[in-house]
């Protein structure tokens, strides 16, 4: 497999203020990888780093096998592999949806068909639509067009679905999986947990600048090994039972109530009460 | 893809956009007609023997023309491709910045080039301009034309360069494009302003490319009315060469592909 990416103890300050501190992470090839982080943990600094957008203070990077941050007359065939979706645009407003993705196919050695992009992330019915006229969700659709229009090895997605309704966000989980299936690593920030959570292989939570963790979606914080609440409905109140053990405990319940229990529910720690425990235990 | 033939795809592209807003159209391109036409109603006094205000303003209007297509539009323009992420987007593909600027010329030339035929047309039609009667004029003419475009490109790229903002730039980029027409010889006759407001003047390319284009427009021994009784022809080159490699240096060091 190889790594994709590998960063050791990455530093930037602006000023005297240190916005990554430390980051060290490998991405393997045909990976998902998300960062996690709340506004201003230097996720963004940190993309904008690998994709060569930045110079770092400090650490070694490697991007498909180069350093973003020295390319120099390598730097077209290195951008040929990689596809970027950044945070908010609003260019390119006069021109349509497939003139941009028709006149973006050209930049790269092997595009993928301009006509079937258009119709994996779904602007078919607005290939013919001035830019200006989408809506939001719409705009970013094409932000990921223009992303992978190249055949990109390695994709950043920097918010990929911010303004998406959650019809166009499972749509558009199914285009990522498939970019997977090709073999494309994929890194992604987001702040929705449960994109992360439908995606990535692994997670790193980044705040203040430094890793808290990296795991994978089911075991960060410890969280496979996390109690379970049982809650169920009893005399007329709601009981909630921590259990280290809830298969047992609810055979016990279950025998209380000739085999049928009330409302019951069965939870474990989702992703984001994880996230926001290590994210307010450092704040 | 080449870096050629990107450029021509670029410059597509570009004009695309450019004439799908039409206030950039009509500011770019009908602007200076319509001025064209106000003062060339408005002024209509002899300054020499056979030479009006009216044909002394067309020359100078056509000098500004190459500052309003090259230096103000994109000055004004790069700076907000800049804040809307359209640069920086570009910046993240394998295209060469070569062939983005590539582009950028092909726009800055055709909307030179429209401006440049539509103020010839209504100056000689309405404004008794007189067209070049010699094929040497008309090859100053070309030069002055090209070398004075090229200037007005790198320059409005290095000034880009230093706006910080899309939302700032026309505050900027048109209050000072005016007040250079007012000491270079557009808007007044050259040799009537102050003389400090003239040596001022003559530190920047739009007096040259003026007093090149009256020698093209008006009659040879109008040069005598000239500051320095002279076209001065060499040094008009001179200037003009030396604007162009400096801004050409500048803009090398001030372009940026994003806000940071």
């Amino acid at each position: 497999m190889g790594a994709a990416i590998e960063v050791v103890d990455l530093q930037k300050n602006y000023g005297d203020q240190a916005a990554v501190a430390g980051i060290s992470l490998t991405i393997l090839r045909g990976e998902i990888f998300a960062i996690l982080g709340p506004n201003g943990a230097g996720k963004t600094t940190t993309v904008e780093i690998l994709e060569g957008f930045r110079k770092r203070d400090g650490g070694s990077v490697s991007v498909l096998g180069a350093d973003p941050g020295a390319l120099g007359v390598h730097g077209a065939a290195w951008r040929n592999r990689i596809g970027i979706v950044l945070q908010s645009t609003s260019d390119a407003a006069e021109l349509t949806v497939a003139e941009t993705i028709h006149h973006f196919s050209h930049y790269y050695t092997t595009p993928k068909d301009p006509e079937s992009v258009i119709e994996l992330v779904g602007l078919t019915e607005k290939r013919n639509a001035r830019i200006r006229t989408l809506s939001g969700g719409q705009r970013r659709r094409l932000d990921v067009a223009l992303g992978i229009i190249g055949s990109p090895e390695l994709l950043f997605l920097d918010e990929p679905t911010t303004g998406f309704d959650p019809e166009a966000r499972r749509a558009f989980w199914d285009l990522i999986r498939a970019l997977k299936a090709e073999g494309t690593t994929i890194l992604l920030t987001t702040h929705y947990l449960d994109e992360a959570e439908a995606l990535a292989d692994r997670v790193a939570v980044i705040s203040a600048g430094q890793i808290v963790e990296i795991a994978t979606p089911a075991t960060l914080g410890g969280r496979h090994l996390a109690k379970a609440t049982i809650s169920w409905l009893e005399m007329g109140a709601r009981q909630r039972l921590i259990s280290e053990n809830p298969t047992r405990d609810i055979i016990e319940i279950a025998a209380r109530f000739n085999g049928n229990i009330p409302e019951l529910t069965v939870t474990r720690p989702s992703l984001e009460d994880i996230y926001l425990t290590m994210i307010e235990g450092r704040g | 893809m080449n870096t050629l033939k990107l450029g021509v795809l670029r410059g597509n592209i570009e004009v695309k956009q450019f004439l799908r807003q039409w206030e950039s159209v009509i500011f770019t391109l009908f602007f200076p007609v319509l001025l064209l036409f106000i003062f060339g109603s408005v002024f209509k006094n002899t300054i020499a023997p056979g030479v009006t205000f009216s044909q002394y303003f067309v020359a100078g209007m056509i000098a500004s023309g190459l500052v309003n297509s090259g230096f103000q539009q994109l000055a004004i323009n790069i700076p907000i491709e800049r804040d809307n992420g359209a640069l920086k987007r570009l910046r993240g593909t394998p295209i060469s910045p070569i062939a983005f600027f590539i582009g950028k010329s092909i726009l800055v030339f055709l909307s030179m080039i429209v401006q440049v035929i539509m103020l010839l047309t209504f100056g000689a039609l309405f404004f008794h301009l007189n067209l070049p009667h010699s094929a040497a004029l008309w090859l100053r003419f070309t030069w002055l034309v090209i070398l004075g475009s090229a200037c007005s490109t790198v320059l409005g790229i290095a000034l880009a360069g230093i706006i910080k903002s899309g939302r700032s730039a026309p505050a900027v980029v048109t209050p000072l494009v005016i007040i250079l027409q007012f000491i270079s010889g557009v808007f007044f006759v050259f040799s009537s302003l102050p003389s400090w407001m003239q040596q001022f003047a003559a530190l920047f390319p739009l007096k040259w490319l003026t007093q090149g284009m009256r020698s093209v427009f008006l009659p040879n021994n109008f040069a005598l009315k000239e500051v320095a009784h002279s076209w001065e022809i060499g040094k008009i080159v001179l200037v003009l060469i030396t604007w162009l490699v400096a801004g050409t240096f500048l803009a090398a060091r001030s372009f940026k592909w994003s806000r940071q």
